[in-house]
């Protein structure tokens, strides 16, 4: 073949792609972009930057000042912020290279926000800059939500601004914030009852609806007739954009000293030598697998057990994370996630437990490997809901925190703690409906950012600290709420008693909320955590993890009613409330934690409790001290604290008995020794080789990953291609189950069956 | 040399087994499975994690369904201690959660010094001891 023929079968080839191009009908999500976390190859700009500026204190400056610009935008969104997860904090800002690399985002603030935000800039990258009906300009500034183009779920929106020096694009900036409302079939943005992406609400791949930093009024209007919070919608829009405006104008004062291959080489250097130190750091752990796995016990909609599994290889300075065996995706259940979402949320693991002194940016996950299967929970299709992507994603971020503290604990250099894995759901109300001023609102309490944290290898956990995605989050003031929303929560960030996580060590504990509606007749509720059979999380090293935490209701009662005519019938636990039933008439049942959107009604109760982070080591070591202050505290009773940790004290002056308590324990350690059977003996049994015959299973079985369990025995797949799964309604469950009955009564009673009767 | 590899397992790396930091127990080869060395029990949820509502009266009450998930305890034979707590799957397999590569951990510690306590890591002061009454 001569150059002729060359030169004319390249142009052929450039041809058929310019015509493709041409002609695509669809620019869908793109696994090129969605299925790579690691940071972008080095491009020629940053070739040469890095050759012109060498000099390491200029390069920390510039990243310092970058920093503190990300902390600013920060602080303008929290503090201007109209959502709940912006006032308290479930936001980022973040900077990111002219390739979309995330570099720097702020010090507090949600992560995996920003983490994920470099996929939206990167398909901007690729599919608008030269698009003629788009293009990229600066003044530009391009929404995005959508969990397919890269996003945890669509109720965190982002505004994403490039910045330019000079006509030439230097790098991009971009703010994400827990919105809440998203116009989903039920309010609050996190639809559990969504069954296909069709019913998740919003759904912007990134667009431009910003031009010349001013929002389009007619592109925003539609947004506005999109969701159930309109006011909301627009004034965040602009908190996110000042936002970034902010950071631009940072960034610019940089470009004015220091000049813009400068701000390059910064960018670059800081993502490279991220992934150097990262490398070195994995280099300084043992090699071996540690294998873990956590319980999923509900889709939100039915119980069922669905296996979230890990297996961690770690060989020289490669660290592979492998969920074979993991579930498979469920088609008509929102509790997937899309891949990004799932290593987002190590990354979270990384970032804010295990190396928090590392710039948080997407570096920190770029050289760690992941294996998975697509159509399973964890990696789930385009077309399966994932509303509710938080309850895969949190699972990932325990097994995967799980698994690293033992790696961690033979190192001899650490960066943080040891610590058991932290409470992993948002044990929280979602609210929305019509509130006291007439407004029509969908949002959440705060009470998700109060998870317990896990023990640490010297010392407990502390209550309610904050949530696994995020630092530096608050809680919420309750009465700054109440402003807004006609519900009171009566009984608030009161500890719920005898939930502790034992151990040496014992989990951080979370907390009692009880609400009742107030002030509107169209206003309800919705809760959306696992958890209410299986605990959600592990122990480490000989430590329990938190129990299990279900909703209960009082209905029939008019609180408020109660509250001013017999108020000494008020209690304020869930304990009492429930054992003692105080209020006549009253109607009292309990419930898994998802619960669907739920009309309230005037003073009737929605009592739940934020879940304990898990405990670290025996029991029995924990020193007697402690476990009394935990009585002094209210955190445990006197009885169980006996029990739990065997220790003998007086009930009266709660002095410690030491000598008993070593006798005590001593006898326990002997009974352990009894009670306890040598392991291929249990293995022989207590292992079935099958999961459970009466109880719906997703997941490989005893650690055969090639075959996938589908919600019964007799539904087996093979794991490289589970195919779709759907689950029936629980309400045509319950309907078969009481045609059933009906059917049978009819027998009994020498009736026809119902249908026959036609 | 013995290398700490948790609260209470260590790998001696001469003779290559694991053993109990507790009471110097050798659970057995460091090239296997620790568990397999130890005695397990099948604990019932309620005797650690209690129905802080009644369960006469109610389906859920905070404690676990036991015959929704085990809690797997993995004791020193020789001293009693719990050396592991495994949540799981009904009468799933105990899983095989650290499989260590001993040539490897053998050429990493031989160019490190042995540790006879365990690295707390970077330390924050927060004192739990406090005394102040609410």
């Amino acid at each position: 073949m001569n150059n002729e023929t060359n030169n004319s079968a390249l142009q052929d080839q450039e041809l058929i792609e310019k015509f493709l191009k041409d002609t695509t009908l669809f620019l869908g999500p793109d696994p090129e972009i969605m299925r790579d976390h690691r940071i972008m190859p080095r491009t020629p700009e940053e070739e040469k930057a890095m050759e012109a500026f060498t000099d390491l204190n200029q390069i920390a400056s510039i990243r310092d000042r970058l920093q503190s610009a990300c902390e600013e935008g920060f602080e303008m969104v929290e503090q201007m912020g109209a959502a709940p997860g912006a006032k308290w904090g479930d936001i980022i800002t973040g900077i990111y290279s002219a390739s979309g690399d995330l570099t720097i985002g702020s010090a507090g603030g949600v992560l995996i926000f920003s983490a994920l935000v470099h996929h939206p800039i990167k398909f901007i990258i690729k599919n608008w800059i030269d698009e003629k009906t788009v293009g990229v300009s600066a003044g530009d500034g391009f929404i995005h939500n959508d969990s397919r183009y890269g996003n945890v779920h669509n109720t965190d929106q982002s505004m994403i601004l490039p910045v330019f020096h000079e006509g030439k694009l230097v790098c991009w900036v971009a703010s994400t914030v827990h919105e809440g409302e998203c116009g989903a079939i039920e309010p609050g943005g996190m639809p559990s009852m969504a069954e296909t992406s069709f019913d998740e609400g919003l759904k912007m791949s990134p667009f431009k609806v910003v031009e010349n930093y001013e929002i389009k009024r007619d592109l925003l209007t539609f947004l506005q007739n999109s969701v159930r919070e309109p006011k909301l919608q627009y004034e965040d829009m602009k908190v996110k954009l000042f936002a970034c405006m902010r950071l631009e104008k940072r960034i610019k004062e940089v470009l004015s000293t220091d000049g813009p291959e400068a701000l390059t080489a910064c960018l670059r250097y800081t993502n490279e030598s991220v992934v150097t130190e990262v490398r070195r750091r994995i280099s300084e752990w043992p090699d071996m697998t540690v294998r873990t796995q956590t319980i999923m016990d509900s889709t939100l909609r039915e119980n069922a057990l669905l296996k979230v599994n890990l297996a961690v290889i770690k060989k020289g300075d490669r660290l592979i994370f492998d969920f074979s065996g993991t579930s498979p995706e469920l088609t008509n259940r929102a509790i997937n996630t899309q891949l990004p979402g799932m290593k987002g949320m190590v990354g979270q693991a990384f970032m804010n437990h295990i190396w928090p002194d590392l710039p948080r940016g997407q570096a920190g996950l770029s050289p760690v490997e992941f294996v998975t299967q697509p159509g399973t929970l964890v990696d789930c299709s385009y077309s399966a809901p994932n509303s509710q992507s938080l309850m895969s994603i949190f699972h990932s971020f325990t097994v995967a925190q799980h698994a690293c503290a033992k790696f961690l604990y033979s190192c001899p250099d650490k960066y943080t703690r040891v610590l058991a894995p932290w409470h992993n759901m948002i044990n929280t109300f979602i609210w929305g409906g019509v509130n006291q001023h007439g407004e029509t609102l969908g949002n959440l309490c705060a009470d998700l950012n109060g998870m317990g944290g896990g023990a640490r290898m010297d010392r407990d956990g502390e209550h309610a600290l904050s949530p696994i995605f995020a630092t530096m989050a608050d809680i919420g003031e309750q009465e700054m709420n109440e402003e807004e929303v006609p519900f009171l929560q009566l009984v608030s960030k009161k500890m719920t008693a005898n939930t502790q996580a034992p151990g040496k060590y014992r989990g951080g504990m979370g907390y009692t909320m009880i609400a009742a509606t107030k002030d509107s007749e169209q206003w309800g509720f919705m809760t959306t955590t696992q958890g209410s059979k299986v605990p959600t999380i592990q122990g480490l090293f000989g430590g329990y993890a938190g129990g299990s935490y279900p909703l209960c209701k009082v209905q029939g009662v008019d609180v408020y009613e109660v509250l001013l005519e017999n108020p000494q019938l008020f209690k304020h636990s869930i304990h009492e409330i429930m054992n003692e039933q105080p209020f006549p008439d009253a109607r009292y049942t309990t419930h898994h934690m998802g619960m669907g959107f739920d009309i309230s009604k005037r003073g009737e109760l929605y009592m739940i409790s934020q879940g304990s982070g898990g405990g670290y080591g025996d029991p029995l070591e924990r020193d007697p001290l402690y476990v009394i202050m935990d009585i002094e505290e209210g955190l445990i009773s006197p009885e169980w604290a006996k029990k739990l940790y065997k220790v003998e004290f007086n009930e009266t002056t709660l002095v410690v008995d030491n000598e008993a308590t070593e006798k005590l324990r001593a006898e326990y350690r002997e009974q352990r020794k009894k009670q306890g059977v040598p392991y291929a003996e249990f293995v022989k049994t207590q292992v079935k080789d099958h999961p459970p015959e009466n109880i719906p299973f997703y997941g490989a079985w005893n650690g055969d990953n090639e075959v996938i369990y589908a919600g019964s025995l007799d539904d087996k797949r093979d794991a490289q291609n589970p195919g779709p799964i759907y689950v029936t309604h629980p309400k045509d469950v319950r309907i078969a189950e009481l045609e059933a009955k009906l059917a049978a009564a009819r027998k009994d009673a020498g009736l026809p069956p119902e249908n026959e009767r036609k | 040399m013995k290398v700490l590899m948790t609260e209470y397992l260590r790998i001696d790396l001469d003779s290559e087994n694991w053993e109990c930091r507790v009471c110097d127990h050798v659970i057995g080869p460091a090239r296997g499975n620790y568990k397999e060395g130890l005695l397990v029990y099948n604990r019932d949820p309620a005797d650690i994690h209690p129905s802080i509502i009644d369960p006469e009266k109610y389906r859920f009450t905070f404690c676990p369904d036991r015959e929704w998930v085990n809690i797997y305890e993995f004791y020193c034979p020789s001293c009693g201690t719990q050396v592991e707590v495994e949540y799981t799957f009904p009468n799933h397999m105990p899983l095989y959660d650290m499989e260590v590569d001993i040539d490897a951990l053998k050429e990493q510690w031989s160019h490190r010094e042995e540790i006879l306590e365990p690295v707390k890591g970077p330390n924050i002061l927060v004192d739990r001891c406090h005394t102040h009454k609410h």
